[in-house]
């Protein structure tokens, strides 16, 4: 068994908020404290709405395809710069290809850049974060590496690394997959400092509380440790982090995309329909305007569904 | 004090030489060759000599002592000689360009100015406006107020940059022809009428980087205000019978300014990297420009040395803003 975390013993020192030291009323019978999570998760009214909405993107892209049935790269030249037809609803670019397909395809790039690149980031930085925090010899070396990443300039260096190496790698794994591994792990690679910093401050606190102690007298061997007790009790901060490095992720994929060092030209995504529509962005805005909305919605989505679980997740605030 | 800053700055250039290294790696890992332009019909002699011209005869760890000694003696030295006229770096080899085959820092110099206007101008200007809001948005916790101002940073600092700008132009640019959507760096300003539209193609590039900058600072300043708001001497100075203008403006607000002024101090690198974009979108040709042409045409020294000064800018005002949050706060002691 895990050990559930004693919540009230970190807010006992807390003077400020001496409501969420008691205990509760009345408790319902069956509390757990991801029904306590998600209680107050729902009372956080911006992020509710952020999740459904959140949901409807996510729906929109993956579903979306399977109804709306026109191939995003078909070519009809014949229909191109349409406006919003019933044939489609959306428009066509400037080789006619529908802008509804389009953005649909786009998105499921965009999220899929996101969720890989931020899933990437949090595991290097959970590992980093908990080995430096449980083992004290590790602390500092892998401190210093992380102090390191944090000074390196990383828009440029990410420009850097995608275009030197879009060539070899879109040889090797075929120009879609090999651009998408290079810009997820590149991604990936630049952003994990954050999350390490925070896991490793919780893991060292972690540390000296008593079932720590409890677990090590009976033996515990250093994996089982980790995996056991160090690992659950710090999944909060981990999914906080995780939630809004998705949209740092988001960002960065279309910023490079606008730059013309993302994905090809053939292979949309939602940075990469801005871009193209920026040079006919004075006859046709509002193909520069879908994508835009998208990345914004999803993103401020994704932000407030971070900070409601911020919110959630503080057994400080949770309860008030 | 001293000691700390000391310290750090002997700890810096390890971690600069570091940097650098990686940099200067990943550039020699890439399969890009500069003379990939040069058309087949150049005999392979011919080609091997102009490798040896710009340099690349050489092996890697020769050429990165060579560019470091070119970066930290010749460069200062050459600056030195500009500004008191002696002769020290005569005959010796500055970073040159493979694009324009002229010094790396001349061009640079060229490309600051316009990159320090516009940057520098939306940093201060994002300043402006995010603390008066963060201020009163933590005074009146949860009012209307508060609610539209947290709601509309949220957005700012959800909108790339590239997506704000793009609108602006389209508005104010395109549909409302209020201001240039090309940012125009030959300009001088002479008199009234070029200062008029000196301004006028600023507007757009500094609201854009004003707006994402004051989105972030000023929900640094609403929870920095916020912690300070609940603190004991804060009734403390209410129970003295001080106005409410004195207890908010000057105990409470400068508490809070401590932590905010390491942050502005934090970012201002960033903006730099940040403003990369919004060069592109207003085609302003600064920094950003300069780095992107450079990776495209693979130009080794000046993307070397431009994603170094990034390196080096970082590394400064992390350091400026630890002593400063030092400085600003007497509790806290490096020592």
């Amino acid at each position: 068994m895990t050990e559930p975390v004693d919540r009230t013993t970190l807010t006992a020192g807390n003077a400020a908020t001496p409501a969420a030291a008691s205990p509760p009323v009345a408790p319902a019978p069956n509390r757990s404290q991801w029904g306590d999570v998600w209680r107050q998760f729902r009372s956080h009214r911006g992020a509710m709405v952020a999740l459904v909405l959140f949901v409807g993107i996510i729906l929109f892209v993956s579903v979306g395809p399977l109804i709306w049935r026109i191939d995003p790269t078909y070519v009809d030249i014949r229909a191109r710069n349409q406006g919003f037809t019933l044939a489609h609803p959306l428009g066509t670019d400037q080789l006619g290809r529908d802008m509804l397909a389009r953005l649909m395809a786009g998105g499921q790039v965009s999220i899929a850049v996101g969720l890989t690149a931020m899933a990437i980031a949090i595991f290097i930085g959970s590992l980093i974060g908990v080995s430096a925090g449980y083992f004290r010899r590790l602390d500092g070396p892998l401190m210093r590496v992380t102090e390191l990443f944090l000074a390196l300039p990383l828009l440029p260096l990410l420009l850097l690394m995608v275009t030197l190496f879009r060539e070899p790698l879109s040889q090797t794994f075929g120009a879609a997959f090999g651009i998408f591994l290079l810009i997820v792990s590149a991604i990936g690679a630049t952003s994990w400092m954050q999350a390490a910093r925070i896991v490793r401050g919780e893991v060292l606190g972690l540390k000296e509380r008593e079932f720590i102690l409890a677990a090590r007298s009976i033996g515990t061997p250093s994996h089982r440790m980790i995996l056991r007790h160090i690992l659950p009790n710090v999944l909060s901060p981990i999914m906080v982090a995780a939630t809004l490095g998705i949209a740092t992720a988001i960002i960065t994929e279309s910023a490079l995309s606008f730059l013309g060092l993302g994905f090809p030209p053939d292979f949309p995504t939602w940075g990469r329909l801005l871009y193209d529509a920026v040079d006919q962005m004075v006859l046709y805005p509002s193909r520069v305007v879908f994508p835009g909305v998208l990345i914004s919605l999803t993103v401020l989505c994704v932000n407030y569904i971070g900070d409601g679980l911020r919110d959630a997740m503080d057994p400080r605030i949770r309860g008030r | 004090m001293l000691n700390f800053t000391i310290r750090r700055l002997l700890l810096a250039i390890p971690t600069l030489l570091f940097i650098s290294l990686v940099i200067f790696l990943l550039l020699e890992a890439s399969p890009g060759d500069p003379l990939g332009d040069v058309p087949l019909t150049v005999p392979p002699e011919v080609r091997d000599r102009m490798r040896a011209a710009l340099g690349l005869g050489e092996p890697w760890f020769v050429r990165y002592v060579l560019w470091l000694k070119q970066f930290f003696w010749v460069e200062p030295l050459h600056w030195f000689d500009q500004v008191f006229g002696t002769g020290f770096s005569d005959g010796m080899q500055r970073i040159i360009s493979f694009q324009s085959r002229s010094a790396v820092f001349d061009v640079i110099a060229q490309r600051v100015p316009q990159t320090l206007t516009v940057v520098g101008m939306s940093y201060v200007v994002g300043i402006l406006i995010a603390i008066p809001i963060g201020i009163l948005s933590a005074y009146k916790q949860y009012s209307w107020f508060d609610q539209i101002g947290t709601f509309v940073s949220m957005i700012g600092f959800s909108m790339p940059t590239f997506f704000t700008g793009v609108v602006l132009i389209i508005i104010f640019g395109v549909n409302l022809q209020w201001f240039p959507s090309v940012y125009d760096t030959t300009l001088q300003v002479r008199d009234w009428d070029s200062f008029m539209a000196q301004v006028r193609q600023m507007v757009m590039p500094v609201t854009v980087l004003a707006l994402y900058n004051a989105a972030q600072i000023s929900r640094f300043m609403r929870s920095s205000m916020l912690d300070n708001l609940g603190q004991d001497y804060v009734r403390t100075a209410r129970a003295k019978g001080l106005s409410e203008r004195v207890v908010v403006l000057k105990h409470v607000l400068r508490n809070s300014l401590i932590p905010v002024v390491t942050v502005i101090a934090l970012g201002l690198p960033t903006v730099f990297g940040g403003a990369i974009i919004t060069e592109q979108v207003f085609k302003v040709n600064g920094l950003g420009q300069l780095l992107i042409t450079a990776i495209h045409g693979n130009d080794i020294p000046m993307v070397l040395t431009l994603t170094f000064i990034f390196a080096i800018l970082i590394v400064v005002f992390t350091l400026i803003a630890d002593i400063l949050y030092g400085v600003l706060d007497p509790r806290i002691r490096y020592d």
